[in-house]
């Protein structure tokens, strides 16, 4: 394959590192893309016992029950997998939101990590510390997939696509001021370099995991020039990759067409700027059945980290009642980026055929039994 | 009671600034505007209505919500209305011409003032000059019905014509009414809410730079008085149709400014209609919701952005594009288009149009005409052929194309083909706005009048008066 991709004018062009302005404490990316490396690839190594280290953050609130399930269930299932637990509890450094330099380290190391739900402290002064690791860690991907749980009856059946969002700049960049008082600019910043980084990662992804269609989801009518800037870099990228169909669609088509039937979104992989992924990833998950089943997966130049998207619901904390499927499905991504891809099936199956039986249930999906239950249904099945 | 506060804004004295009108100098309207609200929480009567300075007034009847009927109403030439009609491209043509004809069946007092707007390159006149007649049509009728302009994908097209006439006429508020259809089977049952959408700033700004080859900058604009003004609209438009909550949707966790201008704003205006309950949204929760449990929503006010999102979504919800009506809104200037915004150039010419979102938009157009009657018979003929069943265009599991629709939609004696069903019932099927099982109720909660939304009848009989 890699004999059709040979670098591009275009890509060569964007070599100079681009470094934005309050990116993060970490700018690492200054790689350009001039040769066909598989980007936000997985280069760790094993340790001397043959196991891969990995970062845990088990998370707030439900967070350390549904991290002890997946434990045992990887215990269960003999990953090859040591677990690093973490604590990223932020700390203020000049006045500045940040994660603790140790956790820092641990990922560093790892270059993989696996999060359970954390609660924003909140006050003035702490950013979120989803964005916090994301601009510490450079994550520039999100990646959703969204499949629908046999078992669990939602309006929606047969759902199974995936959202990549880019993660650092469009809507969200943070840049906003006030012009005089009463009137606010917020700023969509589109750069060719995150772009085309996020698309490349679109088209690779799509060839991992067997899907043919890369589809830009964009704005264009109205954003000319940004989402204009986004889709040009997608339908250029798609002539290196002539084995994948490209096409592109209006936003207000793409979320009319997926609440009336997403079947047709199967065989896709969708890429989009920031908001509409934030949007689409959510309301693709309200067609499956809500956040407490869906994955999702940070993906940097050099660390990863995939975690459970729901909150952190400190109402039902340490009751043995949450439902640990998302970080579950989340763990499974990292399984799969790990390249442990046998391990990621077995333990995908059991989790699938436990739901569909519907005996071992929590009661989020209308079932009685405990997190632990869950689990334990699901080390049965291996 | 804000209406009467608003209107009875000219007759202050303003705040010395030089002498100088606000608006027409460029001085800061915010700074007019919230100066004018501290005088009118002071309680300060107005002493004299004369000596209301007359370009003060014109200046300030582009910003409130409040509205006189009188000036939204436009006047009858010779016994009938002179309304804009701009089919635009895509199914626009075949479905304004299934509104000409259901009008024309019901002898609707009603003249079109055509004009053939197009996005699309093979227009014969030159879109701009059309464009510019759009608007001088609209500004004189003040009233008209549109189809959907086709925007290019390409960065060197021009702008969108959509976004440009209602920045242009200043028609600041978009209203989408997501509502199943009694007879049409779709996954979601007893959806019914309302779409509030900003129209005219927010991220449809147009405002774009590339800083450098590679770096492109798109500004989204929030304005205190804007979202103001929006924010009061959907709070009068929920009490004028017996809703209950408002919902404000925003991302102001991410967009702190920006979005958290719109939301406080609204949360501020909140405090003024304590009968309503409000609440707020993210964004992406809010698209969640409604594809999980749309039943939740009542009234969504929200930027421009988001609107567009959520009016796809709810439009999936009920039945697709082609059977949400929608209306913009401004001071002056009323322009009624299918709620969710599609072009629908693929099915072009193809007579597989459905065209229930343009013809329940022109029958909102009569109501807001004050054609009562005739809106009736129009959206319950519409509805009860839907109900029935038996003559559906594609979209909605149907065969029949949009001529055979449109057939269904007229009295016996205007129909080309005739069904036994309505041979039993020759005039229109249903009693004119009369109470038929199951449709009742979306009769009530369609009812979109300006009169009934913004002001009290001594609000406009003050304003005459002055």
């Amino acid at each position: 394959m890699s004999l059709f991709r040979t670098a591009s004018r275009q890509l060569a062009s964007s070599r100079q590192p681009f470094v934005r302005a309050g990116a993060g404490a970490v700018a690492q990316w200054n790689r350009g893309y001039a040769t066909e490396k598989k980007i936000g690839g997985f280069s760790g190594q094993k340790q001397s016992n043959g196991n891969y280290l990995v970062s845990l953050i088990e998370g707030d609130g439900i967070g350390p029950e549904i991290s002890q399930s997946v434990k045992d269930i990887y215990a269960a299932a003999n990953v090859p997998i040591d677990w690093e637990p973490i604590d990223v509890t932020p700390v203020l450094v000049d006045g500045k939101t940040a994660i603790p330099q140790p956790a820092i380290d641990s990922i560093k190391k790892n270059l993989v990590a696996l999060k359970g739900p954390l609660a924003t402290p909140i006050g003035k002064g702490h950013v979120s510390l989803n964005l916090t690791l994301r601009r510490t860690f450079n994550l520039f991907a999100n990646v959703r997939p969204c499949k629908s749980i046999v078992g669990f009856k939602t309006a929606y059946d047969g759902v199974d696509t995936v959202i990549i969002r880019e993660n650092t700049e469009g809507e969200y960049s943070g840049i906003e001021h006030h012009v005089v008082d009463g009137v606010v600019q917020s700023i969509k910043l589109i750069t060719r370099e995150a772009s085309e980084r996020v698309l490349r990662y679109a088209f690779q992804y799509a060839e991992s995991i067997g899907k043919n269609k890369v589809r830009v989801v964009h704005k264009a009518t109205i954003m000319k020039q940004s989402d204009g800037l986004f889709l040009e870099l997608g339908k250029n990228m798609a002539k290196q990759y002539p084995a994948i169909q490209f096409d592109y669609e209006l936003l207000d088509n793409t979320c009319l067409n997926m609440v009336t039937d997403p079947t047709p979104y199967n065989d896709k992989v969708l890429v989009m700027p920031n908001l509409y992924g934030d949007i689409l990833s959510d309301m693709c998950a309200g067609l499956i059945g809500g956040l407490g089943l869906t994955p999702s997966g940070n993906i940097g130049d050099e660390c990863s980290i995939f975690e459970a998207v729901h909150g952190s619901a400190p109402d039902i904390a340490g009751k043995a009642l949450a439902n640990p499927t998302a970080l579950l499905f989340s763990s499974i991504m990292m399984l799969q980026h790990m390249g442990l891809n046998e391990h990621a099936t077995r333990i995908q199956k059991a989790t699938f055929d436990t739901l569909a039986e519907g005996k071992y249930l929590t009661g989020d999906l209308g079932g009685k039994a405990k997190t632990h239950e869950y689990a334990g249904a699901i080390i049965d099945k291996l | 009671m804000i209406s009467r506060r608003a209107l009875q804004v000219p007759s202050f004295s303003l705040p010395p600034r030089g002498g100088q009108s606000p608006t027409q100098h460029g001085i800061n309207l915010t700074d007019w505007l919230t100066s004018l609200q501290t005088a009118l929480r002071s309680g300060v009567r107005p002493q004299s209505a004369v000596a209301a300075p007359a370009v003060a007034l014109r200046s300030y009847a582009t910003f409130p919500t409040t509205v006189g009927e009188d000036l939204l109403k436009p006047t009858k030439y010779g016994g009938k209305y002179v309304v804009t009609l701009i089919p635009g491209d895509g199914i626009g043509i075949e479905t304004a011409e299934a509104v000409r004809t259901v009008f024309k069946a019901d002898n609707v007092p009603v003249e079109f003032e055509q004009i053939d707007v197009s996005g699309l390159e093979e227009g014969k006149k030159n879109a701009d000059v059309l464009f510019k007649e759009c608007i001088a049509s609209l500004k004189r009728n003040k009233v008209g019905l549109k189809g959907i302009v086709y925007t290019p994908v390409d960065r060197t097209g021009h702008a969108s014509f959509n976004v440009a006439l209602r920045q242009e006429l200043d028609i600041y508020a978009s209203v989408v009414l997501i509502k199943n259809i009694p007879g049409l089977q779709t996954r979601h049952q007893n959806v019914d809410f309302c779409l509030i959408r900003e129209n005219t700033e927010g991220e449809y700004s147009g405002l774009e730079h590339q800083s450098v080859p590679g770096v492109v900058e798109s500004l989204k604009i929030i304005t205190r008085a804007k979202s103001e003004r929006i924010a009061r609209f959907a709070f009068n438009f929920a009490k004028a149709n017996n809703r209950k909550k408002v919902t404000v949707i925003h991302k102001a966790n991410i967009m702190k400014l920006g979005d958290g201008l719109f939301r406080s704003t609204f949360q501020r205006v909140a405090e003024e209609y304590p009968s309503i309950i409000t609440n707020d949204l993210i964004v992406d929760n809010a698209s969640m919701q409604a594809v999980s449990k749309p039943q939740q929503f009542d009234v969504l006010v929200m930027p421009n952005l988001y609107g567009g999102i959520l009016s796809n979504i709810g439009a999936g919800l009920v039945g697709g594009p082609g059977v949400v009506p929608g209306c913009n809104m401004g001071r002056e200037h009323a322009v009624f288009e299918p709620g969710c915004r599609h072009v629908g150039l693929d099915i072009k010419g193809q007579d597989r149009a459905n065209p229930t979102a343009m013809l329940l938009s022109g029958a909102m157009m009569l109501r807001h005409l004050g054609l009562d009657q005739h809106a009736g018979r129009i959206s319950q003929a519409v509805y009860n052929v839907i109900a029935e069943g038996k003559v559906r265009t594609r979209d909605m599991h149907g065969t029949s194309s949009t001529h055979e629709f449109t057939n269904e939609n007229l009295p016996v004696s205007y129909r080309v083909v005739d069904i036994p069903y309505y041979q039993q019932n020759p005039v229109f099927p249903g009693p004119p706005l009369g109470p038929v099982p199951g449709s009742v109720d979306y009769e009530k909660r369609t009812v979109i009048r300006v009169a009934d939304l913004l002001v009290s009848e001594e609000g406009v009989k003050d304003e005459r008066e002055a």
